[in-house]
């Protein structure tokens, strides 16, 4: 009897370094090229750098096997329409076992149709949009706060700053800002702030000069506002040329990103709702830890990752605990390890919901509110709400521009 | 016209495109073929227009997304099935056609592009503007209205028969037209308008014609299409570069030929999907794109068919 | 009531920009009945030109209009043998393709080498403050350029041999040709002061805006609008054109939602050119 124990042990040891090597394939289509591609490309950074430190670590060990990740991609030109004819290409031709989505929900949304359609299960760090979350779909889950809360700590923060701010709401006519904004008026009106302007823009807007115009009339002390990374950096220069010196300035997507500082003065001040920041501590139960992250991340890329590479990141490592957790890749095991998922990482708490309305929707994860500062005489991110997260003090009213 | 030996010919590609992924279930093949039917079906109801009576329509790709949100809205918002929103689709565009067309077409050469390039832009801004379409987020159908064809996968390929029906539906329309009085006037008033009507052509009711029947077929691949992605939002439907590419696929083809037209759809959406898809060149595929085009125009200007018919005069017998 | 001042004050100044950057759209169009879809590329390469010198030199952005006059003079030129030469006396559609074929080329070459990514030039010049609204000192720059641009071709086209030839071969080719004007010469050169506009139109945006290789798109579509509003043909109409324009987005924009400004513009676009084809301000066809 011993010795059947002896051999059963030596066998394991000889078979563990033998793990048959499989492979998994994700597919994902990324905006190489298009008015996204850079927001696209934190995101697939964020994928590609799970992937190198998975592969390197010997693969995703599940159920006794290991697996290395293989990554399949396509330049989806920015463009929905082709973003179901890839993902379709990605499933049968190129027989991707799980799929990660392309960046934005614009995009999110036409793949998600796709991936519903076959079965596979797709990972989103891209979309925050929440209307694909509410058609009953199984295989999609969202590791990003939703577009609901994005500028709810703004409004807060605003609110605590100056309970009488009048509030000017100006933003790109697309699924994500209007969501967000739409939640923010909300919010707004709940808190008692007075919401004195609220229109939208044409995504492809290069000149912003008459809507500048239009906010200084609206006598509103705050602008919320933006959509993706051209629109809300064209538009934040633009009310610095035009000195709309607002008292407070929230714009979506594009100050989160370290392109930003090239806009010089016009990005002083300017606050943005962040999924992560390099400067958030949450205590992980796995996988690195942010200052852990942000050290590797930089050795590899050479510049700071912002909060589209950490999600992208998390997509990934979220797959794999859910993979290892299930001991398979067998779809439908892999879905119920990720509905019984509550994990907290360096990105901070991931749990998804599991009613039919908004299966699959983020409920545990939040954001912080990061604002633009002078550090050591350079530009660069803080935090600086909630207040226990905070890295710095908030700066209110943002400076005048000069 | 059951006696001509292209009747026939149409049938047999028809006939091709039903069965080639049929035969083994083969989803990637019948998903690169749904393209090329979309391709095939905007191309030759284009031809109608650019071909035939020489007018340069950018907008042909209006026809198609209205169709689209047309039959998507009425599926999603008022529980219609799905053919009498289709057919619902094909004449509410036709009969949109015919309204803008009255209007239009009284304008000539590059006025009558840049109009059509106007209505583009401007339905387009209309529907990021329209709530009840869903503004610039589109619309969504709800993965249940596949539930009728038996879930998903059978509902998929339901509606590649049905594109493939519309497609050829398409080419017997071009080949149709083209065989008849109405076709011969088309084509008189694309040689020389004027000329055409004092010989007794009657151009504005002809021309109007031609627009609106233009736009039926478009219309109802435009719903199939959007149906079946289940999701419509203003800048995939109303896609200019789609426009554009319906043109250029014409040139291909060789403009006023039938074959040359399905031919050149099909050509450029398998080369286009290679493109876009290769490691080596997907950074170049609009530049290669370009490239093609310019040796097309300057040294080819009769496209494909042009080309077979000079190289293989006995052709110009067979295929139309 | 100062707001909307502030806007057509605005309007004024962006449309005559706009007026710039379609005059060299509507001066090819107007002398060989060409549309030039190349144009917005075009606009796109005296942006990058502006980026590249401004970042990499350090010089100042206006005096960056003079390479980008001489330099898009010489595309124009390259443009007309490459794509447009071949094409005269063959149906409308032609050299509309083979402008747009050199287009793909152009902008699939600019998006492989820069991305798509969002390109900021930084100019300071002090702007003019009206109240609580400030119309940046670019912006009156600007404007202000392409007022004299638009005077200089005004008088090339009216005060020099070569501008007059021009003029004659828009006016009637044949006839030109009879009495000993050299056509193929002056089409290239009108090809490449067109382009030459563009490319210039293109660097003064640059300095007003951040933009994107895509970014000639929209201008060119501006372009059609402020061509029909101001006549097909007529450098001096597509500024009036441009202010037409520019003083509607302006005036429009305080009573209604900006996103309808593009369906308000495009439904017009489409009234005036069933309207009056040949546009508002134009007397006859094919004059200068």
């Amino acid at each position: 009897m011993k010795r059947l124990y002896l051999l059963a042990a030596a066998a394991a040891l000889i078979a563990t370094p033998a793990f048959a090597q499989n492979t998994i394939t994700i597919g994902f289509t990324d905006s190489v090229t298009g008015p996204l591609n850079v927001d696209s490309l934190g995101q697939t950074r964020g994928y590609e750098f799970w992937r190198d430190e998975v592969n390197a670590a010997g693969g995703i060990k599940a159920g006794g096997k290991s697996y290395k990740v293989k990554f399949v991609s396509y330049d989806d030109e920015s463009v929905g329409g082709r973003v179901q004819q890839l993902y379709t290409r990605l499933i049968n031709q190129d027989k991707a076992n799980f799929l990660f989505s392309p960046y934005s929900s614009g995009l999110t949304a036409p793949a998600a149709v796709i991936s519903e359609q076959y079965g596979k299960i797709m990972i989103d760090s891209g979309g925050a949009e929440e209307k694909p979350f509410e058609q009953g779909n199984k295989y999609l889950f969202m590791v990003i706060t939703s577009a609901t809360h994005y500028l709810s700590g703004a409004i807060e923060a605003l609110k605590e700053k100056d309970p009488h701010a009048k509030l000017a709401m100006v933003y790109s006519d697309d699924p994500f800002s209007k969501d967000v904004l739409a939640a923010a008026a909300q919010q707004a009106k709940a808190a008692g702030l007075d919401v004195v302007l609220d229109e939208s823009y044409s995504p492809s807007t290069t000149d912003f000069g008459p809507v500048v115009n239009k906010i200084i009339s609206s006598n509103a002390d705050a602008f919320l506002g933006g959509g993706h990374y051209s629109d809300g950096a064209t538009l934040a220069r633009q009310m610095h040329d035009q000195k709309a010196n607002m008292k407070w300035m929230s714009i979506l997507v594009a100050p989160a990103d370290d392109k930003f500082a090239e806009l010089g003065p016009a990005a002083l001040g300017v606050t943005v709702p962040s999924q992560w920041e390099v400067q958030v501590s949450y205590k992980p139960q796995f996988g690195p830890t942010t200052a852990q992250f942000v050290k590797a991340y930089e050795a590899k890329f050479h510049a700071p990752p912002d909060y589209h590479a950490a999600s992208g990141y998390t997509d990934g490592m979220i797959l794999q605990h859910a993979i290892e957790q299930a001991g398979s890749v067998d779809p439908e095991k892999v879905t119920a390890a990720l509905n019984a998922i509550d994990v907290t990482t360096f990105f901070g708490r991931i749990k998804f919901a599991t009613d039919p309305g908004h299966h699959g929707l983020q409920v545990g994860h939040k954001m912080v509110l990061a604002q633009w500062q002078m550090i050591n005489g350079k530009l660069g991110r803080q935090v600086v709400w909630p207040t226990e997260a905070q890295s710095a003090n908030l700066l209110y009213p943002m400076p005048a521009s000069k | 016209m059951v006696r001509r030996p292209f009747f026939w010919i149409i049938a047999l590609v028809i006939a091709v495109f039903a069965a080639l992924p049929a035969i083994g279930n083969n989803v990637e093949m019948r998903e690169s073929l749904v393209l090329a039917c979309v391709y095939i079906t905007l191309a030759s109801n284009l031809n109608l227009m650019l071909g035939y009576a020489g007018y340069i329509n950018f907008g042909s790709i209006v026809f198609f997304g209205l169709g689209g949100y047309i039959c998507v809205w009425l599926v999603y918002a008022h529980n219609w099935p799905l053919l009498p929103s289709l057919l619902a689709a094909g004449f509410g565009v036709s009969a949109l056609a015919l309204i803008f067309g009255l209007g239009i077409l009284r304008l000539r050469g590059h006025f009558f592009a840049l109009a059509t390039i106007g209505i583009v832009e401007g339905v387009q801004a209309f529907a990021e503007n329209f709530s009840p379409w869903g503004g610039s987020s589109g619309i969504y159908i709800s993965p249940a209205v596949f539930k009728p064809f038996g879930g998903a996968a059978e509902a998929l390929w339901v509606i590649y028969f049905a594109m493939v029906a519309v497609m050829g539906a398409s080419l017997y329309l071009s080949y149709g037209i083209k065989s008849s009085k109405f076709g011969l006037g088309l084509l008189a008033i694309g040689q020389n308008e004027d000329a055409a009507a004092i010989l007794g052509v009657p151009t504005p009711f002809y021309k109007a014609l031609v627009y609106c029947i233009s736009a039926f077929l478009p219309a109802i691949t435009g719903g199939l299409y959007f149906f079946k992605s289940a999701f419509i939002q203003p800048s995939d439907a109303f896609d200019l570069t789609l426009s554009t590419e319906a043109i250029v696929i014409c040139m291909l083809g060789g403009q006023g030929t039938v074959t040359g037209v399905a031919l050149g759809a099909f050509l450029y959406e398998e080369l286009r999907g290679y493109l876009l898809t290769s490691p080596t060149f997907a950074d170049f595929q609009l530049t290669i794109a370009g490239v093609l085009l310019l040796i097309i125009v300057l040294f080819f200007p009769s496209g494909l068919m042009g080309f077979i018919y000079s190289r293989f005069p006995r052709t110009q017998k067979v295929l139309e | 009531m100062l707001g909307f001042i502030a806007s057509i004050i605005d309007g004024v100044l962006v449309g005559l920009v706009y007026g710039l950057a379609a005059m060299g759209l509507t001066l090819i169009w107007g002398v060989m009945d060409v549309i030039n879809l190349t144009h917005g590329a075009m606009i796109v390469a005296g942006m990058m030109l502006l980026y590249l010198l401004a970042s990499a030199l350090g010089l100042s952005p206006y005096l960056i209009l003079a390479p980008s006059l001489i330099g898009g003079f010489f595309a124009g030129i390259a443009l007309y043998w490459i794509a447009i030469h071949r094409m005269t006396g063959r149906p409308p559609l032609m050299s509309l393709l083979s402008t747009f074929a050199v287009n793909l080329v152009l902008v699939g070459v600019g998006t492989a080498v820069w991305g798509t990514a969002l390109f900021n030039v930084e100019v300071s010049v002090p702007g003019f403050s009206l109240g609580r609204y400030t119309f940046p000192g670019p912006h009156i720059l600007a404007a202000v350029l392409a007022a004299v641009i638009a005077v200089g071709l005004y008088f090339f086209l009216h005060h020099t041999r070569t501008g007059k030839a021009m003029r004659a071969v828009a006016n009637n080719r044949e006839a030109s040709e009879l009495v000993g004007i050299p056509t193929t010469r002056l089409l290239a050169i009108s090809v490449g002061v067109g382009v030459a506009l563009a490319t210039v139109s293109g660097t003064l945006i640059g300095t007003l805006f951040p933009y994107t290789i895509l970014s000639g798109d929209s201008y060119e579509l501006k372009g059609f609008i402020v061509t029909v509003l101001g006549g097909f043909g007529n450098p001096i109409g597509a500024l009036v054109g441009g202010v037409a324009l520019g003083v509607l987005e302006g005036a429009v924009t305080p009573f209604v939602p900006v996103s309808w400004t593009l369906v308000i513009e495009f439904a017009l676009f489409v009234i005036v050119l069933i309207a009056f084809p040949g546009g508002i301000f134009t007397r006859r066809r094919g004059g200068l």
